[in-house]
């Protein structure tokens, strides 16, 4: 065997090929954003508010991770990955947010300082304390009622972020900025199930209108604003979730008449519960699993 | 012993087990989506390259699993897919006729004329 | 309209056999509609499709941590790992499909148990330190595999190996981080990656299948240039690169016969036990059936997402044609 190392084999041999096995161009996505936080601004209204939209993030990265090794196909496989990878990028770089701002809440007195911000909130936070909404605590359920469920949530976040985009927290505007793109990638993709699913058999009709029927009543709690979003908004810093519903309700209109599904009656609003720390036992659950093994070794470091 | 085992394959050792000769199917109608061939312009400034293949139900799934397939590392600026079975190819075997002709036309390559090394820019 | 079919002077397999044995024995690459002799192609295929499953059902054991890794950044490298799998898998498959080949039909293969897949990967992994080991040494090992693979004399296999063997350089490295991170953690931890390093170093090393004096179809396979190196050889060369790397890490290889040997420059390994390596894959390793009832719920279960995709192109179809310039 003449290669010096397995790697150097790779490169000697295949100098022609190599150009397209990697990319290039990977950025830091906050470089050189200023991170102060803003004139008039409460830090811990910042925290929060990163929270919330770090913890939709992160529950559902993991509830997109439970199809891994079990999609309908390894096309999907591989597209699940992208999301779920995406929002974990987006859940990361918010709780970063959120710590470093200070709203770390009872988390830093359950991890040992070795721990960074994002891990001690995603890992060392209860349940009362997450500020995801329902909407993306609930289980997957089917392919069909996952991807009702995806565009409902992507299209809600794009609309959000792409209003955030302009917000007077350099670092939020920032991290908006960078998800609109993954995030239209994901409504997209949801969109284009929906209308497969809607619109293909009779028992993927069926699958996708119970999906819409499981994923609808989900959506009343999420265009009221809390009194921290509130606060948020008067200050240049938030967006106020009422106003996304129409372009919400559009869009998800359009989708289902396409897909020839039933468009159910829209919820009536309702006062925010998960963004308040309310929630139900599929979080307890999710949580169990996700910060089983890092509450087992609050001092490890991984 | 272990004369029932293999290395071949990438992840080493396999039980060979009863053969089980596959044979050559048409890629015909199951419930299965077609295979469609990807191509990749890996940069501006050069051509779409052909890189692997995937299944997907419609040219418009085939186009986005690709995106998310073959460009997980952003190795791509343009996508094209084409259903495999939409392909012509030159024959059944690449080395015939089709190409024999050309390979003797060695005239057609600039090494095939000497220049004397003074000549700058040749 | 139609030309007039023309008489094309008679094929002779003597010379498309020739043909094909001048393309080996110059180092020159098999394309997909080249003549190829039958065995050539249905060892590939099982190689090809072996290779593939392998890497699909290689997905599960550190899928099993996906949802409880202990950091964000752990998350993260995990899914895009096990997501890469997926990939390799599909790279494979498709290698597999350019020899007339059907992925359905493989997958039903494997299904069925009448294809097979790596037995390493009916091993469960107990702890999140078989993460770290699984990226160092299996992926190593693999590395030691597929590299010499990227110069395989069929050319769609050899194309993919690149990009695999590319792509499983993060792998290793990135497993190989986790478990420095971890030797500089807790006690526990550091008995955590002791316990995965006794558990798999073995099993790494039977990767490499049996030794060569008892290996009958490595020959063929050395020279129609899918195989390139010997099990021995390979074997070898991954321990000759495992034994300082584990010496760096602080661990020790669970070999009492590990020896440094002056005169060849080699480590010796001691015996490898073949009769617990048999046991496993002959299918009573401890996870089996489990892998593969995974696969098949993921197919049956979802098999009425396929068929309405595919009502869906059907419906479709007309309104598409010719939209695209």
């Amino acid at each position: 065997m003449h290669e010096e190392t397995v790697y150097d084999a790779l490169t000697n041999a295949h100098d022609d090929a190599g150009h397209w096995a990697f990319g290039t161009g990977f950025d830091e996505p906050l470089a050189g954003v200023d991170t102060t936080v803003p004139d008039g601004v409460d830090p811990a209204d910042l925290g929060v508010y990163c929270l919330m939209l770090g913890d939709d993030a992160l529950v559902l990265a993991q509830r997109l991770t439970q199809w891994m090794t079990n999609a309908p196909e390894l096309e999907e496989e591989v597209a699940l990955g992208n999301t779920g990878l995406d929002l974990l990028g987006q859940a990361r770089l918010l709780l970063a947010r959120a710590g470093s701002v200070g709203v770390l809440g009872r988390s830093r007195s359950l991890a040992t300082a070795s721990i960074p911000d994002e891990d001690a909130l995603a890992y060392f936070r209860d349940a009362d304390e997450f500020r995801n909404t329902g909407l993306v605590e609930a289980e997957n359920g089917d392919f069909a009622r996952t991807m009702v469920r995806l565009l409902v949530a992507s299209t809600v976040r794009l609309a959000v972020f792409a209003r955030l985009r302009e917000s007077r927290d350099p670092v939020l505007a920032a991290i908006a900025a960078k998800g609109v793109h993954e995030l239209a990638y994901h409504r997209d993709h949801a969109a284009r199930w929906v209308l497969r699913l809607g619109d293909g058999t009779p028992e993927s009709h069926r699958r996708a209108q119970d999906g819409v029927a499981a994923v609808w009543p989900l959506m009343a709690d999420l265009f009221t604003a809390t009194d921290v979003e509130a606060r948020l908004v008067a200050a240049g810093v938030a967006v106020d979730p009422a106003a996304v519903r129409d372009e919400v309700r559009e869009v998800l209109t359009t989708v289902l008449e396409r897909a020839t599904l039933t468009v159910p009656p829209w919820p009536d609003d309702v006062a925010p519960r998960g963004r308040e720390g309310r929630h139900g036992e599929e979080l307890t659950a999710l949580l169990a699993t996700l910060q089983g093994l890092a509450r087992q070794h609050p001092a490890a470091t991984w | 012993m272990s004369t029932d085992v293999t290395a071949e394959g990438g992840h080493g050792a396999v039980p060979t087990g009863p053969e089980v000769p596959v044979e050559p199917r048409p890629r015909a109608v199951r419930r299965d989506w077609p295979l469609y061939e990807v191509f990749v312009r890996g940069k501006r400034g050069l051509n779409h390259v052909h890189v692997g293949s995937l299944h997907a139900p419609d040219d418009e799934m085939a186009v986005h699993a690709a995106r998310d397939l073959y460009t997980r590392r952003n190795e791509g600026v343009s996508i094209w897919v084409v259903k495999a079975a939409d392909i012509t190819a030159s024959s059944p075997d690449e080395k015939d006729p089709m190409f024999a002709p050309s390979g003797d036309k060695v005239y057609r390559h600039p090494t095939f004329y000497e220049i004397p090394e003074n000549v700058p820019h040749m | 309209m139609s030309a007039p079919t023309l008489d094309r002077p008679a094929v002779d397999e003597t010379a498309l056999q020739a043909q094909f044995d001048a393309t080996i024995a110059a180092d020159h690459r098999v394309e997909p509609r080249d003549w190829m002799p039958e065995g050539y192609r249905k060892t590939l295929v099982r190689q090809i499709a072996q290779h593939a499953h392998s890497e699909i059902i290689g997905m599960q054991p550190e899928g099993d941590w996906l949802l409880a890794a202990p950091s964000l950044r752990r998350k993260a490298v995990l899914l895009a790992k096990v997501q890469d799998e997926a990939g390799h898998g599909l790279y494979l498959y498709s290698a597999a499909e350019t020899l007339g080949a059907d992925r359905a039909d493989l997958t039903d293969r494997l299904i069925e148990g009448r294809q097979k897949y790596s037995s390493i990967f009916n091993y469960p992994t107990l702890t999140y330190a078989d993460v770290g080991v699984i990226g160092w040494l299996v992926d190593g090992a693999a590395i030691c595999n597929q590299v010499p693979l990227c110069r395989s004399s069929y050319g769609p296999y050899a194309r993919a190996m690149i990009r695999v063997c590319k792509e499983e350089s993060f792998h290793q490295r990135q497993g190989y981080e986790l478990l420095m991170t971890m030797m500089r953690g807790t006690p526990e931890q550091r008995a955590m990656v002791q316990d995965a390093v006794d558990r798999w170093w073995w099993p790494s090393l039977m990767m490499f299948g049996p030794p060569d004096d008892d290996s009958p179809n490595s020959a063929q396979s050395m020279a129609w240039g899918i195989k390139r190196h010997s099990n021995d050889e390979l074997r070898q060369r991954y321990v000759d690169m495992s034994v300082p790397q584990a010496q760096v890490l602080g661990v020790t290889l669970p070999d009492p016969d590990l020896r440094w040997d002056e005169e060849s420059g080699h480590w010796r390994s001691g015996p490898i036990d073949w009769a617990e390596f048999k046991r496993v894959i002959s299918g009573e390793g401890p996870c089996n059936a489990e892998r593969i009832a995974r696969r098949r719920a993921a197919r049956d279960d979802n098999a009425w997402v396929t068929e309405a995709a595919t009502a869906y192109a059907a419906k479709h179809a007309e309104g598409h044609a010719g939209a695209v310039a």
